[in-house]
């Protein structure tokens, strides 16, 4: 575990300008390995072999085109739908998976639902359920950040939903108060479960919140991965330089349910929905990469197989790990046991010992 | 050792823990110009500066959600909650947040934060002054519950919760803040968590306080000895870890058991005391077990007095067990 103190004087990653031509590429096989891996697990999750799933379909592009402007020093408070930004950010897929199965080899230790994970080697906080209470953690490690001297940045990932939370306000607040280096990432996928975006605030934009609290907001079409860098590249860059917070609104539509326990056809149209797929980023994507001619359909298609195979084969071994040990239930409450917690440990023994459970 | 009252123990303990080490910093409302409504953090911000005393918006959520966010960074914050009845706009932090990073995490993102409150009643504060609501934090797993009950312990639990590994709720009795002073050591010496102290011993039956209730527990003890009746007075200090072994060594004693706290009966913390007596202390019981708590009322202005516990009924709850065997 690296002590964040060590990590100052660390420089971004990529320096000003447009995104990277030579990054396009690989932002669109990241982009693919995502929407590979949703549809994947949609269906894995109808066969019954992972609990729940909460597909990122549609928000491709807002996921890597922020994650390529960030610094690997920077600290990302997720929520439960950044999966490409986990993968962006250099996490094996077969952790993702470990992480769905809840196995032996999560680095969680199936703690939590599938889609919850956290690394910490790649500064990718663990994300929780309650909706928007990532966004003040992420201004207070800004603040820390700002009191180590560390020239990093903080970035929450949000939905449009938690614009209507307690902790969007207070923590817009205090970072504007405290003007601290933090990026408010918001991906307005249009749909908070079953409820419209217009349904959440009668405000014309989400990013103008920012203003009432003296932050600015930028508006960006999140189906462009090189409009999201730019984006966030700015406002990683006012950061830096002391001028404080951005609230960014990247539009996006949510192409898949809210999770695996909803279905869209209740609350939207499938006209609605195939609207939105017109606008889909990684066809978006695809076609500027065509146009530019450094894409092909033979590169195309080897693309998806090749993704679909890993997919398939990581899926697999990832299966045939070790369940978890039931003990470990009792680890991580405390750092160390506490008596309680010992005694309930010593009686869950005994009921195994005498057979009324199993092992 | 110097003569202190309980909030001046406090202040000065931030101090030197703040001296000691530059990660640890103060958050919260109106703790640093105005040096805390009770004074607890008076002088600090001209010690250390606003990087390190900071003044915060108002807005609970806002103070433990950040403090976590510091905490996950490295830091060592110490929040304050102006009074423990406006703690709930940071429940979902405590409880979802807070306490469950460690767990949730794997063990990878431990996030220790000490959220300093003063709680509890007699100070004419009325609903939203003067709860005492520790058994909603008790009932949560992965955070730990501390009540001092003298400028000593204040001192050295104080220390001990900047130092855990884990979130501490530091619950000050505000009602004897200044009305009690004692000697306190100027070292660093810590009062480990998990240990009760007996603050008098006896043998006929056995008193369980924390907090505020520890001085009118002593007052009904004197009461009781005028009669004969010979009371052991053990103050818990921490709730979470519970010193279990102190409470059924006590009774193995005594054979008989009155559990003090201002917090409503219902669900309290004595519910817990008695539910363990229940089970691994029985067959040493005399008597039945008693609650002397709070009414299942909300908490009263003008009749604070009715509302808590006094020496009176202690002493009466001890008198009555006494007397049923």
């Amino acid at each position: 575990m690296v002590e964040p103190s060590s990590r100052a004087h660390a420089s971004p990653s990529l320096g000003a300008g447009s995104f990277p031509e030579a990054g396009l590429i690989d932002a669109y096989r990241l982009m693919v390995l995502a929407r590979v891996t949703d549809e994947r697990c949609l269906m894995l999750q109808r066969q019954g072999r992972i609990g729940f799933y909460a597909p990122l379909m549609g928000q491709e592009a807002a996921q890597v085109g922020a994650s390529r402007a960030l610094a690997p020093e920077d600290w990302v408070f997720p929520a439960y739908r950044e999966l490409a930004v986990a993968l962006a950010r250099g996490v094996s897929l077969r952790a993702i998976f470990d992480q769905l199965l809840g196995n032996s080899e999560d680095a969680i230790k199936g703690r939590q639902m599938p889609n919850h994970f956290g690394f910490r080697d790649i500064n990718f906080v663990v994300a929780s359920s309650p909706i928007g209470t990532q966004i003040t953690q992420a201004v207070g490690a800004a603040m820390a950040a700002q009191r180590r001297h560390d020239p990093i940045v903080t970035i929450a990932f949000f939905g449009d939903g938690a614009t209507s939370s307690n902790d969007f306000h207070a923590g817009l607040n205090f970072a504007g108060v405290f003007r601290t280096p933090t990026i408010f990432f918001c991906q307005n996928n249009q749909w908070a479960i079953s409820m419209p975006r217009e349904r959440q605030t009668r405000s014309a934009t989400l990013a103008e919140k920012g203003a009432a609290y003296g932050i600015p907001g930028v508006v960006v079409d999140g189906n462009d991965v090189a409009a999201v860098y730019e984006a966030v590249r700015d406002a990683r860059a006012r950061a830096i330089a002391g001028e404080g917070p951005t609230m960014i609104e990247a539009e996006v539509y949510r192409f898949g349910p809210h999770s695996t326990s909803d279905d869209p056809k209740r609350y939207r149209s499938d006209q609605e929905v195939s609207v939105a797929k017109e606008r889909d980023p990684i066809a978006h994507l695809r076609n500027q990469l065509l146009a530019a001619g450094k894409w092909n359909e033979e590169m195309e298609r080897s693309l998806w197989e090749e993704v679909r195979a890993r997919v398939t084969q990581t899926f697999e071994a990832a299966e045939k790990a070790n369940p978890l040990d039931p003990k470990t239930i009792f680890d991580d409450v405390f750092a160390t046991v506490i008596p309680r917690l010992a005694e309930e440990r010593a009686e869950y023994d005994a009921l195994v010992r005498e057979g009324v459970l199993k092992p | 050792m110097t003569e202190l009252n309980i909030v001046q123990s406090i202040n000065r303990t931030l101090r030197d823990a703040m001296r000691a080490d530059p990660d640890v910093l103060l958050l919260g409302e109106d703790i640093g110009v105005n040096g805390g409504v009770f004074r607890a953090t008076d002088g600090l911000i001209k010690e250390f500066g606003a990087e390190r005393v900071i003044d915060t918006p108002l807005s609970e959520t806002g103070i433990i959600g950040t403090a976590i966010g510091m905490a996950l960074y490295g830091l060592k914050p110490v929040a304050e909650i102006q009074f423990l009845d406006f703690i709930y706009p940071a429940f979902d932090q405590i409880v979802s947040e807070l306490a469950k990073f460690r767990y949730r995490s794997g063990g990878q993102y431990p996030a220790h934060v000490v959220i300093r409150s003063p709680y509890g009643g007699g100070i004419k504060g009325g609903l939203y002054h003067s709860q005492s609501t520790e058994a909603y934090f008790c009932h949560t797993a992965g955070i730990k519950v501390v009540v001092p009950s003298t400028p000593a312990d204040a001192r050295g639990l104080l220390l001990s919760a900047i130092d855990d590994a884990d979130p501490v709720l530091f619950l000050e009795p505000k009602r004897i803040y200044r009305s009690l002073t004692g000697e306190v050591p100027e070292g660093a010496d810590r009062i480990p968590f998990g240990r009760a102290r007996v603050v008098r011993e006896g043998t006929d039956v056995s008193v369980f306080a924390y907090g505020a209730m520890v001085p009118p527990s002593l007052e009904a003890a004197e009461s009781l000895a005028k009669a004969d009746i010979s009371s052991e007075v053990v103050d818990l200090r921490t709730l979470v870890p519970l010193d279990e072994a102190a409470v059924i060594e006590s009774v193995e004693k005594t054979g008989r058991a009155v559990i003090v706290h201002e917090a409503a009966r219902f669900c309290g913390f004595g519910a817990e005391l008695a539910a363990l007596l229940a089970e691994k202390a029985l067959y040493s019981l005399k008597a039945p077990v008693s609650r002397v708590t709070g009414f299942d009322t909300p908490f009263p202005y003008a009749l604070e007095n009715v509302y808590l516990p006094n020496p009176e009924r202690i002493a009466h709850a001890a008198r009555t067990a006494v007397r049923a065997s």
